[in-house]
């Protein structure tokens, strides 16, 4: 893989076109599968889809996820749930990091991964790389400061001690950017996470492979099983059952466009579900709290105060 | 002989390598001395010398306040938030990598017990600098404004109680500001911070960001009155302290001071006993009484004394004292002679005024300086054992009746550190936490510290926070 | 032993106003002293206290005169290789197969304890658990293991607890009553430390954590509670009752954890068979590695100790 320079070639892995000796080495070519409560399935469906590349060269077979495969993730998400929520801040947080020191381990290999999906040149791919682990960065040390800034005593008009704190919402759905294949989709599902709430995200229909990878990383690092879910295959087809579930609190419709998303927004106002609008987001950006704050609810508590 | 004694169950000391002598970190790495001398540090348990020390002569102190100033000037303040937080990280986790090393390191220097060290210590300092490493790229959200500034040079001086995790408290959020730093650690626990100097060096911190000072009150005042720097922060003794507010006073520093404390522990009489008791011992007794904010007050409700000092009598037979580095330890060496001497002294006043003097059967070692953990009863508020800081492991034992007279109390002293409440009923809580004029309240609990949490006094116990978004503002130029 | 003492009045009264346990606080403590280091002798000592301190226990619906016949044997020479490991307390198995155990083990000093009371559950008629723990005593069990009547408990009938506890006493005959609070199911410490007190003022002369049956069954927190409860009770009563956690505790350094407990918190006149002791089966047989381990020096594996 190292010898990726040379722009043209296409493909991942595998001896390179020019060679015609018998010596030359064949690649052992990836699986691309989903990744559901800790595991990678194939699509219970037994369905694959072919991507390719910016030039349209084949790249994968990654797997076709179906409403099934999507009613699994969000079982997964929901079980998940609990404990992700319950563990201390610090611990997500640090949970959180180790992902970012893995994906900075696989910093090569994400290069090739997005190069290839996005048609970038070598110095945007690194940027773009580079990007997504800083993002990841930046997130997880937002686990254990969003009930400072979010948080407040409240002074009310009584003998009584009233504090307000946020709480994660729930299971996340999340329709990750089309053309963003790893930046953007660290983007939406991060702020997620951070604060305690499980995902069950859509990668790119296009350009998936990148967010498998990524899949592949938070399988070996400490991140529970089911808090990160990822499914490949048909935006249009996978999004509707996702935004009409009734187990699902939230939905980021980022990857969608008119009119699927307003079908979708449509779909999640039957469970009052919080939504993230699709917009024009620039990436590379720094991020605000907006997304974070979406996810999270807020619990205020009163006691009285006497002796 | 007990039936069930525990068989010696000593951490080793192999795993940490010290060196004969130490130099001076300034720029980035170890070097000799100008204008200072060098000194030993010894283990207070054993009195073994365990290394030569370099004392910093006030060129030194210039040196180091100069790489502060540069690192500052050109690499550390224009640097963009994402990058200082990640070398945070990165010596966070080094913290944690050579967590074991640093855990008996810091009892052979300090004289606390390892399980202390190991379980408490060390890991408060990776999460000191995890926490502030997550703020360096986020100050917009501190709720200082849109783009706050550093101050610029900080000048800090840290006490021999809680060694490395003071220089957390200290470094980290100095740093994640952008801030540089010249610190001086205390004269006897010198150890760890410099083992701290070698983790820079491992991060690849840039040279001049952190710079350690080792040396004892001269070079402590040396640094405090440079002109070069902006900022001091002191955590110490109250008298010292009001020495660098008068010293201070006439200049820009900015100053942020954690003092002394006497903390009253409230045990009503609904409060859940065996954890009251619990909270009692680890009030006073953890870290031998070293704690600025030890509860060495206890305030009980006249109708439970009897029940709740026995309680606390039968459990006080329970403590181990002996070797640091014996992991069933919970009580170890008092730091230094000096400090023993000024136990003993309180000790025998606190007779000499009438209380009654209690310490279970203790067996001292015959080297190093050692101290039973002690309870004084009959003890009213006039007593010197009531008002002064005796800084070791002697509990003071006064009653109250009614909420009222248990906060009159709690407050009757120029200090204001912290306080402990003990009772099952939560309004009661809400209206001592909201009555009590100290900086920490622990309600059912004590000597609970998290980065995440402000702590620091009121009075003289000093003024500023330390851990939290308020932590953040004694570093920035708000 | 002791008289079983008469209906209390105010007994809510009495149970409610017995000082909180804050959760928080209990399970600190307990993890503290889980952290002491039981190294060299003093591992030795705790090995073989341990051993003899355990209840060798099986109680499935699949259990045979066979089955009990082998546990007998296991619990009378634990170790093949090595005859002076220590026997175990005591045997604990269902009434029906009480018999078995008795024959086994006369004359050995292994106690044989039998459950009764409809164990597990409790869910049945004082009049049906009366016979069942007479029906266990005349099959040959000095040792009775009963259940409380959760319902009840959680219900707030203590009374009714109180009094079930007394008539169980009284047809034990000479028999030892342990008796089981089910702590997984009182779920809150404030709850174990109430029905602590009334299993003791009720007469029993253990207190039991749990049937195995439930999770969680024994844990530190809940032993703690208990062995504070114990040493209480005797400071106010004079008399002394034994704790046995159970259910749960599977490995030697599990097992420590609970003697160092015993030892910090009530005290070592509970450091002998005849005041604790621990419900379990598999855990057998990681003490015995471990002391095997301390004797060579060598890990040892599963094929050198039995299965029975």
């Amino acid at each position: 893989m190292s010898d990726m320079a040379d722009s043209d070639r296409g493909g991942l892995g595998g001896s390179s076109p020019r060679a015609s000796t018998a010596s030359a080495r064949i690649a052992v070519r990836k699986t691309y599968k989903l990744y559901i409560g800790g595991a990678f399935p194939r699509s219970e469906s037994g369905r694959s889809y072919v991507v390719t590349d910016q030039k349209d060269r084949f790249l994968a077979n990654a797997a076709l996820a179906s409403r099934k495969d999507a009613r699994d993730a969000v079982t997964a998400a929901r079980k998940a749930f609990g404990g992700w929520s319950a563990a201390t801040a610090y611990n997500r947080g640090q949970v959180l990091y180790r992902v970012a020191e893995l994906l900075e381990g696989r910093r090569a290999q994400f290069v090739a991964e997005v190069r290839a999906a996005e048609g970038l040149g070598a110095r945007q791919g690194e940027a773009v790389v580079d990007a997504a682990i800083d993002r990841w960065v930046w997130y997880a040390g937002w686990a254990d400061k969003l009930a400072q800034v979010r948080g407040s005593a409240n002074p009310v008009a009584g003998p009584y001690f009233n504090f307000s704190l946020p709480e994660p919402t729930g299971v996340v759905a999340v329709i990750a950017p089309q053309a963003s294949s790893l930046l953007g989709f660290v983007s939406v599902v991060a702020p997620a996470v951070v604060s305690g709430n499980t995902v069950v995200a859509v990668a790119s229909e296009r350009s998936p492979l990148p967010a498998v990878s990524l899949s592949e990383v938070l399988a070996t690092s400490d991140v529970p099983g089911g808090v990160i879910n990822v499914l490949t295959g048909r935006t249009e087809e996978i999004a509707p059952w996702l935004a009409s579930h009734m187990d699902v609190n939230a939905i980021d419709l980022s990857g969608a466009t008119s009119p699927l998303a307003d079908d979708l927004a449509a779909a999640a106002a039957e469970n009052l579900k919080r939504v993230v609008k699709p917009g024009d987001e620039d990436w590379t950006l720094a991020p605000g709290l907006d997304r974070m704050l979406t996810y999270l609810e807020t619990k205020t508590v009163w006691h009285p105060a006497s002796n | 002989m007990p039936k069930f004694e525990y068989a010696p169950a000593p951490e080793s000391r192999s795993i940490v390598s010290l060196r004969e002598s130490y130099g001076l970190f300034i720029n980035g790495e170890f070097g000799p001395s100008v204008d200072g001398r060098a000194f030993k540090t010894i283990s207070p348990a054993t009195e073994e010398v365990l290394a030569e020390v370099t004392e910093a002569g006030p060129a030194d102190v210039d040196r180091a306040v100069t790489a502060a100033r540069k690192a500052y000037e050109h690499t550390w303040s224009a640097m963009p938030g994402r990058e200082r937080a990640k070398y945070l990280f990165r010596i966070a986790r080094i913290v944690q990598e050579r967590a074991r090393e640093l855990a008996v390191l810091e009892s052979l220097d300090n004289g606390k017990p390892i399980r202390e060290s190991r379980d408490v210590d060390i890991p408060l300092v990776a999460a000191h600098f995890f926490y502030y490493a997550g703020w360096a790229d986020k100050l917009e959200y501190a709720g200082y404004g849109p783009a706050p500034r550093p101050l610029g040079v900080a000048g800090q001086v840290i006490p021999w109680n809680f060694p490395l995790l003071m220089l957390a408290w200290k470094i980290a959020p100095a740093l994640a500001c952008g801030n540089t730093v010249v610190l001086k650690p205390a004269e006897t626990t010198p150890l760890t911070a410099l083992a701290f100097a070698e983790i820079c060096q491992q991060a690849d911190l840039p040279p001049g960001v952190v710079n350690i000072v080792t040396g004892a009150g001269e070079t402590g005042r040396a640094l405090v009155e440079h002109p070069g720097i902006d900022k001091v922060a002191f955590t110490g003794s109250t008298e010292v302290g009001k020495q660098i507010a008068r010293a201070c006073a006439p200049t820009r520093k900015k100053v942020t001071l954690e003092l002394g404390g006497k903390a009253a522990n409230v045990v009503f009489e609904d409060a859940p006993v065996d954890q009251a008791v619990e909270g009692i011992v680890n009030g006073i007794f953890f870290n031998q009484g070293h704690v600025c904010c030890a509860g060495s007050r206890l305030l009980v409700q006249e109708s439970v004394y009897d029940e709740v000092l026995a309680s606390l009598r039968r459990r006080l037979a329970t403590l181990r004292l002996g070797d640091p580095l014996d992991k069933n330890t919970d009580v170890g060496a008092i730091n230094s002679a000096a400090q023993l001497a000024k136990i003993r002294e309180l000790s025998e006043v606190g007779e000499a005024e009438g209380a009654q003097r209690w310490s279970p059967p203790c067996e001292l070692p015959v080297k190093g300086f050692w101290f039973p953990p002690t309870i004084f009863t009959g003890v009213s508020q006039a007593h010197r054992i009531a008002r002064e800081e005796i800084f070791g492991p002697v509990l003071s034992v006064l009653t109250f009746r009614t909420p009222a007279e248990a906060v009159e109390k709690a407050n009757n002293t120029p200090y204001g550190l912290s306080a402990g409440v003990w009772t099952e009923k939560g309004s009661l809580i809400l209206w001592m936490a909201s009555r009590l004029r100290a900086g920490v309240v622990w309600a059912n609990t004590f000597n609970k510290f998290d980065p995440t949490s402000p702590f620091g006094g009121y009075k003289e116990s000093g003024y500023g926070r330390e851990g939290g978004r308020h932590g953040l503002e004694a570093y920035l130029d708000v | 032993m002791s008289a079983p003492t008469q209906a209390i009045p105010e007994l809510r009264g009495f149970l409610h106003g017995l000082p909180g346990v804050d959760r928080v606080g209990a399970e600190a403590r307990a993890a503290t002293l889980a952290s002491r280091s039981i190294k060299t002798t003093a591992k030795q000592w705790a090995l073989d206290m341990a051993i003899s301190m355990i209840d060798l226990t099986t109680l499935e619906g699949q259990d045979t005169p066979g089955k009990v016949r082998a546990l007998c044997a296991k619990a009378k020479r634990p170790d093949p290789a090595d005859p002076t490991a220590p026997m175990v307390a005591a045997v604990c198995v269902y009434p029906d197969l009480a018999h078995v155990a008795a024959v086994e083990l006369k004359g050995s000093g292994v106690h044989v304890a039998s459950v009764a009371t409809a164990f597990p559950s409790g869910r049945t008629s004082l009049e049906v658990k009366l016979a069942d723990v007479k029906y266990a005593v005349s099959a040959g069990a000095d040792e009775v293991d009963m259940v409380i009547d959760r319902g009840a408990f959680l219900a707030g009938d203590y009374q009714l607890v109180f009094d079930e506890i007394v008539a169980v006493k009284q047809a034990c005959g000479d028999a030892h009553l342990k008796v089981i609070l089910e702590t997984g199911e009182l779920v809150t410490l404030d709850n174990v430390r109430r029905a602590s007190w009334l299993a003791m003022l009720a007469g029993g002369d253990f207190i039991k954590t749990s049937t195995g049956k439930v999770a969680p069954a024994a844990t530190l927190p809940v032993t703690l509670v208990m062995l504070e409860a114990v040493r209480d009770f005797r400071e106010s009563h004079g008399r002394q009752v034994g704790v046995k956690p159970a259910g749960g505790i599977r490995t030697a350094k599990d097992a420590i954890r609970y003697l160092v407990l015993v030892n910090e918190t009530a005290g070592e006149d509970w450091l002998d068979p005849d005041w604790f002791r621990l419900g379990a089966s598999s855990l057998l047989n990681d003490l015995l590695m471990q002391r095997t381990k301390m004797m060579t020096g060598r890990y040892s594996g599963p094929d050198y100790f039995t299965l029975d």
